[in-house]
């Protein structure tokens, strides 16, 4: 029994029944993260971004190398790292915000490039009209930069956002209490993981299906709902 | 100097590590290769199969891949050792991704060179083997590049099936010592070294790929 | 004609500006009286341009002193010569407006956006205010009609003048126009030069103008300076320079352009 629900394995098809309440409270889970992580991506990305433009050598030298680190190492290992080594100065955050943040890290390497691709597609008059304007730098990327850039680089966002989803039952590694973790919980207290893994596959199925089958729409209504880009 | 004491086992872990990748890189290749020539050339029916092998391998998030394989399958009769499992899964997943890089780069060979060789009365085969793919192998190499070092990441994964890589020599150095910080630091060099080996050694071979004159946009890889 | 009686607005004194190996201002001296109209002619990449973009900030440079009603573009008592602070860079671009070759619209926004949201954002105006100067501003370059328009639904004639209205929002007091009717289709570089033509009558505003228009120069400006290789060989009133211009290559460049 799991949050007030029983299982009942008589047959494949009543267990998958029985059980699918309790792998839907994973998966409010795993989208919880899903979501909180991209959220962070898309902040840090664009932070990063911004660094990496920056006038100041040493600055941009070590926004592009701490990027680079972050993209080339293994999400599992940064997991455990951000798990263990921040109590130890002190930083205690829950396992989901723990998980969370290095979701976002991971994937603010990969969203800061294609932020780098976007900033660099506005032309340069975009930025000399918003100097001879005297906007601030914050301004013109808030203002000028940052709108021009949303409809070009929302289907590459979105990709990361769907590989972002598939990622998140390595959080049930840390206490997460994703689909994943669930799943696997079922599975070591019944000795019957078929059924409980194979469910999970195919709800991840499921979600990338929509997801890619949204994007695909996005794409082809951007051009014209969009923000006329000549 | 207490770090210095975990390099030994931390190296065996990444001999691992290193194993388990190229082997899952140069099965999935292959399965790249065998999948994305036959979602462009195959008949409805292969190159159906080819598109579900596809969507269902990078539907399903890798991790479940590997439980189910390492927990599930056995319950129906079928197992195999954790490595095998590891690079099985890994491969089928570099396979799924790769495919569609092989088809992206064939469907890029222009049109007109596939009408010259039709022009010259070549076979559908020898179109595709002499053709298109050579043309097509060039355009491939820099996406195969970001997925060889996304397998290797992936590659950490294993770790919680129970097998002694890079990652988790270090969950186990962690429990005995908890050095954290120190442990898991070496570690993620650790990955960071062996991406820019991989990057290097990628870079060589696109390199190498695009000397021949044939490709004169060699200059800006 | 120049009143020398007024201190120079604008002072370049041995400017020198250097891409890499390539000087394109050389020891360049050069003063402009406040409510002057000044045309800078000449060949294409004599360095025309680069006045311009150095006295917007887009570009800096590397020897002697540049200065606005005062103001050293060279902060005193920077951290280094011939650096400056963005304040201080923002507290000379609060005197100076640009009108572009290629426009510059901000593609994202409505024309009455495109003028009112610098007044909002770096003057500090309410947006009621800021619309209401711009809605003037449209209507004297005749386009007040277009206002909820997008820059992409425009003719390169009236994008060019929502331009002008747009840098006209900042109440500039010198205003730079590089090139402005080059970019354009022939037909439509006449509605951009009558509303520039207008704009010349303000007793106030400083004008410095790159134009390959020379009638139109000719009709404008109080002078007109003919660039050569970074320097300006031969200036004067309008009458003098296309009339009578006693430099040879500038003697060439007009018989070529004039034809």
């Amino acid at each position: 029994m799991m949050y007030g629900f029983t299982w009942d394995t008589a047959t494949p098809l009543t267990y998958a029944w029985s059980i699918l309440p309790i792998i839907l409270i994973g998966l409010t889970v795993t989208l919880k993260a899903a979501a909180a992580g991209f959220a962070i991506a898309l902040v840090l990305g664009l932070v990063f971004a911004m660094l990496r433009r920056s006038r100041f050598r040493s600055v941009s030298w070590t926004t592009a190398c701490v990027v680079e680190f972050l993209r080339d190492t293994p999400l599992l290992v940064q997991l455990f790292f951000l798990y263990y080594v921040l109590p130890e100065y002190g930083v205690t955050l829950p396992a989901f915000l723990t998980g969370a943040l290095a979701l976002g890290l991971q994937y603010s390497a990969y969203t800061s490039e294609v932020y780098r691709g976007g900033i660099e597609a506005v032309p340069r008059g975009q930025w000399e009209a918003a100097t001879a304007l005297n906007l601030t730098r914050m301004q013109t990327y808030r203002d000028i930069v940052v709108p021009q850039i949303v409809p070009r680089i929302l289907p590459a966002m979105g990709n990361y956002m769907v590989a972002m989803i598939k990622e998140t039952p390595v959080l049930s590694v840390i206490t997460v209490l994703d689909m994943m973790a669930l799943a696997n919980m079922i599975g070591e207290r019944t000795f019957e993981y078929l059924v409980p893994l194979t469910m999970v596959g195919l709800i991840f199925l499921i979600l990338t299906l929509i997801c890619s089958a949204g994007l695909h729409r996005l794409q082809k209504v951007l051009p014209k709902a969009g923000i006329p880009l000549r | 100097m207490q770090w210095v004491s975990y390099l030994p086992s931390l190296a065996q872990g990444a001999l691992v590590t290193a194993w388990i990748t190229l082997a899952a890189i140069a099965i999935g290749a292959l399965l790249a290769f065998v999948a994305g020539i036959a979602r462009v050339e195959g008949g409805r029916i292969v190159s159906t199969l080819a598109l579900c092998y596809t969507e269902l391998f990078r539907g399903t998030s890798l991790l479940v891949q590997l439980f189910w394989f390492y927990y599930a399958l056995p319950l129906i009769g079928i197992s195999f050792e954790p490595v095998a499992t590891g690079i099985l899964v890994l491969a089928l997943h570099v396979g799924a991704y790769g495919s569609e890089i092989v088809r992206g780069a064939l469907a890029s060979v222009s049109v007109q060179q596939v009408e010259a060789a039709r022009a010259l009365n070549f076979g559908r085969w020898h179109t595709l083997v002499h053709v298109t793919l050579p043309q097509a192998l060039i355009e491939m190499l820099p996406a195969f590049g970001n997925l060889a070092i996304e397998t290797l990441k992936l590659s950490s994964l294993v770790s919680l099936i129970s097998i002694a890589d890079l990652t988790f020599r270090a969950q186990s150095i962690r429990n005995l010592t908890l050095d954290s910080a120190g442990v898991y630091t070496l570690t993620l060099v650790g990955y960071f070294a062996m991406s820019l080996v991989l990057m290097m050694v990628m870079r060589l071979i696109e390199r190498l790929a695009r000397r021949g004159a044939a490709f004169p946009r060699a200059a800006h890889s | 004609m120049t009143d020398n009686v007024k201190p120079p607005l604008i002072q370049f004194a041995g400017v020198t500006k250097r891409f890499g190996a390539l000087t394109v201002l050389d020891n360049f001296n050069f003063e402009v009286a406040p409510g002057e109209k000044v045309t800078l002619i000449g060949p294409s990449g004599s360095g025309k341009s680069t006045v311009l973009r150095i006295l917007m900030t887009l570009e800096p440079f590397q020897e002697g002193r540049l200065t606005l009603a005062g103001m050293d573009y060279h902060e005193p008592g920077a951290a280094a010569p011939f650096r400056a602070s963005e304040r201080h860079l923002r507290n000379i671009r609060s005197h100076v407006g640009m009108v572009f070759q290629s426009f510059n619209l901000f593609p994202h926004m409505s024309v009455i956006r495109n003028v009112a949201e610098a007044p909002v954002r770096v003057l500090g105006l309410s947006r009621d205010e800021a619309q209401a100067r711009a809605v003037d501003l449209l209507a004297l370059v005749g386009l007040a009609d277009k206002k909820d328009h997008f820059p992409s639904q425009l003719s390169g004639g009236q994008q060019q003048r929502v331009a002008i209205a747009r840098a006209l929002a900042m109440r500039p007091r010198v205003l730079l126009f590089d090139e402005p009717t080059s970019a354009l289709d022939p037909q439509l570089v006449g509605e951009v030069l009558a509303v520039i033509r207008d704009l010349a009558h303000e007793h106030d505003l400083t004008m410095l103008l790159v134009t390959h228009e020379m009638r139109f120069a000719r009709e404008v400006s109080d002078r007109v300076c003919f660039f050569d290789k970074g320097q300006i060989c031969e200036q004067g009133s309008p009458e003098a320079i296309f009339t009578a211009p006693s430099h040879p290559r500038t003697c060439e460049f007009l018989a070529s352009v004039l034809g």
